[in-house]
């Protein structure tokens, strides 16, 4: 697996002079498929920079509405009472970078480009006060990275030579399907020089997928084909067993 | 080996799940009893969202039901005319039931009436068939039964409607059964069980059947409520997964012809006592989750992404 990385590494390598873009990258597959035996995967993003700098990756997954629930002691019993909804956070983030960006990356910088989960720009549906939008704000975002949807990887970003650069995506097996978008950034004297953006699709594929896809685009028919598989599966066993 | 569950969204070894089955399925062919209320909070307790493990169950229901209730029938042990009136009730307990389910998931509250309805289920059962099964070991120690009353008449019997169900030699208001059914529906669409365990003693104590058509028109009702939560479980929520339950199944298939030979061989008020403790132990962990301070109080409704 690793000589056509290296090749391809090399291929751009050799390919750098001809260029004037600062950032260049592509990863090496562009589509995921979430297969019935997926465990996760890892995704290799790869190119080169012009001139020094250090390279920040984002991988964002699509967007979604997610509500956050709090539960609260009701008669000796934990039940979800407050809830806020954010509208249209990224269902995956991750960020990678070749070392700790507390010691180098300027706030502002992190800010306006969202670099980490601290600085993610979460908008809630509706208004609340500032303490208590920045409770469920945290707990948002600490139930993600539980799940392992949020997260920062700090030494995944390899810069080889000066130039070329390898960063392994790793993509859980409970990765949220749709199109992602992979941001390669540039960072030069603390500021982002420049953005380079490669999209992935993560699909469900094989009889998962066709399953799902039933279930939710045929959903009556879906349930009448559960009940019939179960009826027969339960006749066969019949069958089979009383002979044994 | 790993397989990923399409509609649970998550991975899960294939071994763990064919154990899993096979256990539950081994103590349904030793205990008799369907194994809904065992296998459901085990799903959840190995994080299957609580939605699917309930969607899925009663479509596995079905189909252990169906090898089940076949050689009942062969025996003549259905009674068709409660069993249609059971049936009644049921399938409007049901699709009441995942009606409700589905407001409830939307209020956010799913997992909390599914767990509560557990702990107050799991927690009677367990505590009446302990009971039943030490004063059974101290019985047959004593070796003199007490005789028992057939049934008692009491206001049950003064509502109207009355019906006639001569195979189970009955002359009750048809509102008994239609209620009893109704009930079991609604718990079967929101426990994602059978209602075996609640049906049974309600169509032996409350409607005064006799023990020996109870448990295959039990049965019969059981396949058609859970094949109406099945389809509406799916066709409103869409949290039947269906490789899980096949997985599950396949498990329970092996592991119930296991058990049935295994359950000839051990002594029933014993076995009974075991079932028992272990019904209570699933419950005191599912009580013991709601009462116990969470890690996080926050919890995140991800809504599938759709």
């Amino acid at each position: 697996m690793m000589r056509p990385v290296i090749a391809l590494l090399i291929l751009v390598g050799c390919a750098l002079p001809a260029r004037a873009e600062p950032l260049v990258a592509d990863i090496s597959e562009s589509v995921v498929k979430i297969t019935t035996g997926f465990t996760g995967t890892k995704v290799l993003l790869f190119g080169a920079i012009e001139g020094d700098g250090k390279v920040v990756v984002i991988v964002e997954g699509p967007r979604h509405s997610i509500t956050v629930r709090r539960k609260e002691r009701i008669a000796g019993i934990w039940i979800n009472r407050d809830t806020l909804q954010f509208v249209e956070a990224p269902s995956f983030y991750q960020v990678l970078a070749s070392d700790t960006l507390d010691e180098w990356l300027p706030l502002r910088t992190r800010e306006e480009h969202q670099i980490g989960v601290e600085y993610l720009d979460l908008k809630s549906e509706s208004e609340v006060g500032p303490a208590e939008k920045a409770e469920f704000r945290d707990a948002l975002v600490r139930n993600m990275q539980r799940i392992g949807r949020y997260g920062t990887l700090e030494e995944n970003v390899k810069l080889l030579g000066g130039q070329l650069f390898r960063a392994d995506l790793y993509l859980p097996a409970n990765l949220p399907t749709g199109y992602y978008n992979i941001k390669a950034m540039l960072v030069r004297d603390g500021e982002v020089a420049s953005i380079k953006s490669t999209p992935l699709l993560v699909t469900k594929a094989g009889i998962g997928a066709e399953v799902y896809r039933m279930a939710y685009a045929y959903p009556a028919l879906y349930g009448i084909g559960a009940i019939v598989i179960a009826v027969l599966a339960g006749l066969g066993a019949n069958a089979i067993f009383r002979k044994v | 080996m790993h397989i990923y569950l399409p509609i649970a969204e998550m991975s899960v070894n294939v071994f763990l799940l064919l154990g899993m089955g096979a256990g539950v399925g081994m103590l349904s062919g030793i205990f008799g009893v369907g194994g809904g209320f065992l296998m459901t909070p085990l799903l959840i307790f190995m994080g299957v969202p609580s939605p699917v493990a309930v969607g899925t169950e009663a479509n596995q229901i079905v189909a252990s039901s169906v090898s089940g209730v076949m050689a009942h029938w062969r025996r003549g042990n259905v009674d068709f005319k409660m069993g249609m009136v059971l049936l009644v009730g049921g399938l409007i307990g049901s699709t009441f039931g995942v009606y409700l389910f589905k407001e409830l998931r939307a209020l956010g509250q799913i997992d909390l009436v599914i767990k509560i309805c557990y702990v107050v289920f799991l927690g009677i059962i367990g505590f009446l068939m302990l009971v039943e099964s030490i004063r059974a070991i101290k019985r047959s120690q004593s070796a003199t039964a007490p005789r028992r009353k057939l049934h008692q008449h009491n206001f049950l019997h003064g509502l109207p409607f009355k019906m006639r169900f001569r195979r189970s030699k009955l002359y009750i208001s048809a509102l008994l059964p239609l209620g009893v059914g109704f009930s079991v529906g609604v718990l079967a669409s929101i426990m994602g069980v059978g209602g075996g365990f609640v049906m049974v003693p309600a169509m032996i104590y409350l409607l005064g059947m006799p023990t020996a058509v109870v448990v295959g028109t039990s049965l019969l009702q059981i396949i058609f409520v859970t094949a109406n939560a099945t389809f509406f479980q799916a066709y409103l929520n869409q949290t039947v997964d269906i490789v899980l339950a096949l997985i599950l199944l396949l498990g329970a298939v092996v592991g119930a012809q296991i058990g049935t030979k295994v359950g000839a061989y051990l002594k029933g008020e014993q076995l009974r006592g075991l079932l028992a403790l272990m019904v209570l132990g699933v419950c005191i962990k599912l009580a013991f989750d709601l009462v116990v301070t969470p890690d996080d109080v926050y919890s995140l409704g991800l809504g599938g992404g759709h």
